[in-house]
């Protein structure tokens, strides 16, 4: 038992010497795993601001990861065979600097949440939880009949996106630059949640109406934080196309919201480190089990459950002791 | 010959909204009277399929086989009520949406552990892989005509069931009041397995009529799973009878959208162009039928609260 300030401070710490030990075990292959962990670990950061601390059970969080993912990869696409983009009577240019890439990526995910978002909050409940799927499925149907980038095959990226001075096909150095994006979605997360912004936020899940009453608009509240949340999310799937070298109508697909989704749960909502906990038992579950047993999707199944039926508070909980005890049973 | 291929379009349609009707019948029933989202609805769909497979193997009779997914399946449904399900109605509905996920990754990986990943082949007995006249110079599948008939008397079937029996009555009260009907001295666990089963037995029965048309598979219940949800969403949560609307305008829409489509489009832009937005929007489509459903009317067609 520890408190949470130490324990949060042990995991950035601990993230942080990854590539130390890949370094020192000779094998590369684990700081390029961190750096999955690290990548959806922003996007469960993404989501834990409207699920956890806004109560929006947003089940559709795939559509921006995979958006971001695909922006990154079409910018790349277009950069490399010197086709411009068009749209309309518009014409761009593909890029491949990441700086440009992660500005479109943030700036058209927070634009797709905000449309989202706009029609999914005019409902409650388990039609909001619905109609955020549907969303993000008729993007993953539209980017499967959608033959231009790859349609169901997705689409390869030959290079990484590259990041003036530095050399980001070296896996320690691409690692670092996501986790310098965790650490900034960290902050950025806590700061909001400090501001009059998140408080409202926290203050709208309990009571729309009191909110309300003090005269502040708790679905605008909801609409900025969904948007906020979108663009942590898509800026994570912009990461993770160009870890991977490739993006494919999978990181649109349900079970994306859903692996999201859960490894906010399995790590404990409520808290800001939460979702990297999470992040890192999920792969390395997965990891683990697809290791000694091909049927791991079992086991880890039956893990997920036995989490859920009697072990809510999520794996922080477990390691801590602190005054949200009470708040997670709720 | 347009009007006959359109024709028996809209039957494919049709044939798709029944067979959609039953999938969404257990899942709107299951949230309308216990309050919880199962996504694991859809591995029933593929238990039931999976069993009809098996005992159609064994037996040699198609029939059998039919139902015998109607009964592993409700098997199937009653052991998961009883082990986990019952768990998870007094808990919010994040984490049913997680356990019931669990419960997809434990049902899938079970069936490939048992049957290996291969597909399975139900094969329709031969007097009914024909073709029938029907008027109007229609030739349409003997089989998908036997789909939706089946469909349709399932309808009745639990239009009688909610509505004129004693069950039906004891259902619609759990749905309004869970304690005061168990004051009453209706034993409420029992109803809801029952409840639950009676779901996974149609969605059973479901998988079984239209993996003998495709394939056996695993991984098969969970696009037609989400396919449920739009229906049960366009409807309204807890409506025998929205289901039974929304599963044919989603089915409807689905099919007719992508034959449709893309002749409507052809109107505006170059064949190949046309042929590609217009398919593409078609895959959408039923998605963008929710989203105005729900953005006119925030609880479902026949929804009667918000839920």
């Amino acid at each position: 038992m520890m408190s949470e300030k130490k324990l949060n401070f042990l995991i950035l710490i601990f993230l942080f010497l990854v590539p130390l030990f890949s370094i020192l075990l000779n094998d590369i292959y684990i700081t390029t795993l961190f750096s999955k962990i690290v990548i959806l670990a922003i996007a469960g950061i993404g989501l834990n601001l409207i699920l956890g601390y806004g109560g929006m059970v947003s089940f559709g969080h795939a559509a921006f990861f995979g958006l971001g993912g695909y922006i990154t990869g079409i910018l790349a696409f277009h950069f490399n065979n010197y086709e411009p983009i068009q749209i309309l009577v518009f014409e761009f240019e593909g890029t491949n600097q990441l700086l440009f890439v992660w500005i479109f990526s943030l700036i058209f995910s927070s634009l797709l949440a905000l449309f989202i978002g706009y029609f999914s909050l005019r409902t409650t409940g388990v039609y909001f939880i619905m109609i955020t799927l549907a969303f993000a499925q008729m993007l993953y149907y539209f980017s499967i009949s959608w033959p231009t980038y790859g349609g169901e095959d997705g689409l390869s990226l030959s290079l990484r996106n590259q990041i003036p001075f530095l050399n980001t096909m070296d896996p320690i150095t691409f690692f670092y630059i996501c986790y310098v994006w965790l650490i900034i979605a960290i902050i950025f997360v806590k700061f909001i949640l400090n501001s009059p912004l998140g408080i409202s936020l926290k203050a709208s899940k309990e009571n729309d109406d009191r909110v309300r009453s003090v005269g502040i608009n708790p679905k605008k509240v909801k609409l900025i934080s969904f948007m906020i949340s979108g663009a942590i999310t898509g800026l994570a799937g912009s990461l993770y196309a160009d870890l991977n070298r490739f993006v494919s109508p999978t990181i649109l697909s349900w079970q994306m919201s859903g692996e999201i989704m859960i490894l906010v749960i399995l790590g404990g909502m409520f808290r800001l480190y939460g979702p990297i906990l999470g992040a890192f038992f999920y792969i390395i579950l997965e990891q683990f089990l697809g290791g000694i047993t091909e049927n791991w999707q079992f086991w880890l199944g039956l893990i997920i459950l036995l989490e859920v039926l009697y072990a809510k508070a999520g794996i922080m909980s477990f390691l801590i002791k602190d005054k949200y005890d009470d708040k997670t049973s709720s | 010959m347009e009007f006959q291929l359109l024709i028996e379009q809209f039957l494919n349609g049709l044939q798709f909204g029944t067979m959609l009707f039953l999938m969404s019948a257990g899942l709107t029933l299951v949230f309308g009277v216990m309050g919880l989202i199962n996504l694991a609805h859809g591995s029933f769909y593929m238990i039931g399929a999976f069993g009809a497979a098996l005992f159609a193997e064994i037996t040699g009779s198609f029939f059998i086989g039919l139902i015998s997914s109607f009964i592993v399946a409700m098997f199937a449904g009653v052991i998961t009520e009883i082990l986990v399900i019952r768990k998870l109605y007094k808990k919010d509905h994040l984490d049913q949406v997680l356990a019931t996920f669990a419960l997809i990754l434990i049902f899938s990986e079970g069936i490939r552990w048992l049957f290996g990943a291969y597909p399975l082949y139900l094969n329709i007995p031969a007097e009914l892989n024909a073709s029938v006249s029907l008027p109007l110079e229609i030739i349409y599948s003997k089989y998908r005509l036997l789909i939706i008939a089946i469909g349709i008397l399932i309808a009745f079937f639990l239009y009688i069931l909610t509505s004129k029996t004693l069950l039906g009555i004891r259902i619609k009260a759990g749905q309004n009041d869970r304690e005061m009907i168990s004051v009453l001295g209706v034993n409420i666990k029992t109803l809801y397995t029952i409840v639950f089963a009676l779901g996974a037995a149609l969605a059973g029965l479901s998988g079984a009529l239209i993996g003998a048309i495709q394939s056996v598979e695993v991984g098969m219940g969970e696009p037609v799973l989400i396919l449920a949800f739009v229906v049960i969403i366009i409807g309204g949560i807890g409506s025998i009878k929205g289901a039974f609307v929304g599963a044919l305008l989603v089915g409807v829409t689905d099919t007719l959208g992508r034959f449709l489509l893309p002749e409507l489009f052809k109107l505006f832009f170059d064949n190949a162009d046309a042929n590609l937005i217009g398919s593409s929007i078609a895959s959408m489509s039923i998605y963008i039928l929710m989203a105005i459903v729900l953005i006119f009317k925030p609880s479902g067609l026949f929804g009667e609260r918000s839920a």
